[in-house]
């Protein structure tokens, strides 16, 4: 019941967008994000919308995949989306209940929430999709080392965040087995209501907490045996090395942004 | 010949909590391990030989008495790290001494926490992953493999640190036989082609029947210091430690005792054959 949960999404294809710097990947999804909030008129949005298709397709990534993201978020959207039809102020009413009015901007607004989102979400799940969790961690590592307030912490978060990488299977591998040992003995998980089932939960969950918890001090014990001492003077296996194709990654950003700041301005006299 | 590890009149103790008495966990233990030496360390549940191994790796320091590897103090602060360099530990649990989510990156923890240059990483990582026959498997996730090639990753990560002896700390106890002999083959190798001293601990009599030295734990005290031959016959003094002696020199015991003249030192199924098919019908 547990085996089909999957680390991160990583759907890996081999294309150039999947080679590229993990790090090239996070600053452009970055600065796809902010692009979008910036996105004022149709064209811009537009250009978007084709800069993200463009995406997709040379990532070889199903697009079943891609709007997967958008399923969960739905109800989110839809709040978005009448929150600003109607909390819109507007002087084209086109009809009022109460504090309530529709408005023209309301529903212009409206839509550029939606479409927002809706990139927003696909975008961020493009570059899960194409980046495994590990070179995603060591990405986040390498950027957080350049920022400040946060050099300080990069390497514990990355390393913790590895760790729980490394024993999400481990863990849930030990989840089934538990849950077979207290079905054998006549546990039911799978009938009554919400309440009796998560009461059901408590048997399992106590055990697993007991032993993660000795795993973890003898994954600590392992680790010391080993020298580590934090993350100073420590070398890397495998360090990121930028290539000729974060070079076009790195163009096609410039490229983004020209692209939103022009369609932005010239947009009012195109329209 | 040079003393890899010298333990000198080591006592330890476990706290227990308030107001209960402290159990001793060793008591006034000394012995010697030679470079380049296979040498097994053995006893019952309690006996105190995970306690050395902990000690042995500055895990735990002594309450009296000194712990030297290759001449250094485990008690003083400045030698943590190279002792712990050039005496590796494994553990027991196969599953949570595993750091990395991809093999070769496990084996490449520990000299990445030493500092090894970017350019010798990669060939030590190799190298140690050839030694232990993992070599095709570097690309893998832990949890594809079985728990003998896991502790064998384990072996190649303490390798990889370039080590001058390797602890183990009941290597086995968690596989199955087939990774039992895996894991135990391995370690015999290292010592041979290598040269690395290996302290084997563990209570199955069997894996170190071909040590060059066995040391017998009991209640914390040393009970016997020597060849694992001249030992393993005294059924019954091993007995009276709650440590069962190898298959093949239990059969020679009994067939003694019933009044067939047999060798009484066999340790393996074959030397026992091989007596056996001697016998004058």
């Amino acid at each position: 019941m547990l085996n089909d949960i999957t680390i991160g999404q990583y759907y890996p294809t081999g294309s150039p967008i999947h080679k590229m710097d993990p790090r090239t990947k996070l600053m452009m999804t970055f600065l796809y994000v902010i692009l979008l909030f910036f996105a004022n008129n149709v064209y811009s949005f537009v250009f978007m919308f084709l800069l993200l298709s463009v995406a997709i397709k040379v990532s070889k990534v199903p697009l079943s995949y891609i709007l997967r993201g958008i399923k969960t978020i739905v109800f989110i959207i839809m709040f978005t989306v009448v929150l600003n039809m109607f909390m819109t102020p507007g002087d084209n009413v086109l009809c009022q209940w109460g504090i309530f009015k529709l408005t023209t901007e309301g529903i212009y607004n409206a839509v550029k929430m939606a479409i927002r989102i809706v990139l927003l979400v696909c975008g961020t799940s493009l570059m899960t999709l194409v980046t495994s969790p590990i070179s995603l961690t060591d990405g986040m590592e390498n950027l957080m080392g350049k920022v400040p307030i946060l050099k300080n912490y990069a390497h514990e978060l990355a390393m913790m965040m590895s760790i729980a990488l490394r024993f999400i299977p481990t863990l849930m591998e030990e989840t089934n087995r538990i849950i077979n040992a207290q079905k054998s003995r006549g546990a039911d998980f799978e009938s009554g209501n919400l309440i009796r089932r998560a009461k059901a939960l408590i048997p399992v969950l106590v055990p697993l907490f007991l032993s993660a918890f000795q795993r973890a001090e003898d994954l600590a014990l392992a680790m010391e045996a080993r020298c580590y001492r934090g993350g100073e003077n420590r070398t890397r296996l495998k360090e990121l090395k930028y290539t000729y194709l974060d070079r076009y990654g790195y163009m096609i950003s410039f490229f983004m942004i020209a692209g939103v700041v022009t369609l932005n301005v010239f947009g009012v006299y195109l329209l | 010949m040079e003393n890899m590890i010298s333990i000198q009149n080591v006592s330890f103790k476990y706290r227990t909590g308030e107001g209960m008495e402290d159990v001793l966990a060793l008591d006034n233990v000394s012995f010697d391990v030679k470079k380049g030496d296979f040498v097994g360390i053995i006893g019952h549940n309690g006996s105190g030989k995970s306690t050395i191994a902990k000690l042995l790796n500055a895990i735990y320091f002594p309450l009296s008495g000194d712990v030297l590897i290759s001449g250094m103090n485990t008690k003083d602060e400045e030698n943590i790290w190279k002792i712990r360099q050039k005496a590796g530990m494994i553990f027991q649990n196969p599953d949570n001494q595993m750091v990395a989510t991809i093999v070769e990156e496990d084996v490449a923890f520990g000299p990445e926490n030493l500092g090894v240059p970017h350019a010798d990483l990669r060939g030590r990582v190799d190298e140690a992953l050839n030694m232990v026959g993992m070599y095709e498997y570097k690309d893998k996730k832990p949890h594809e493999l079985s728990g003998g090639q896991k502790q064998r990753i384990a072996i190649a990560g303490i390798l990889a640190m370039e080590p001058e002896c390797i602890i183990l700390d009941e290597p086995t106890a968690m596989l199955d036989p087939k990774g039992r002999v895996e894991v135990l083959n391995t370690i015999k190798r290292l010592n041979k082609e290598k040269n690395t001293t290996v302290v084997l601990i563990t209570h199955y009599m069997d894996e170190i029947v071909d040590c060059d030295n066995i040391f017998i734990m009991n209640n914390g005290k040393l009970e016997y210091d020597g060849k694992p031959k001249d030992v393993f016959k005294q059924v019954e003094f091993l007995r009276k430690l709650r440590l069962e002696p190898p298959f093949a020199t239990r059969v020679s015991y009994e067939m003694n005792k019933s009044g067939i003249n047999i060798k009484d030192d066999v340790l393996t199924i074959d030397e026992l054959a091989e007596e056996i098919c001697q016998l004058k019908v």
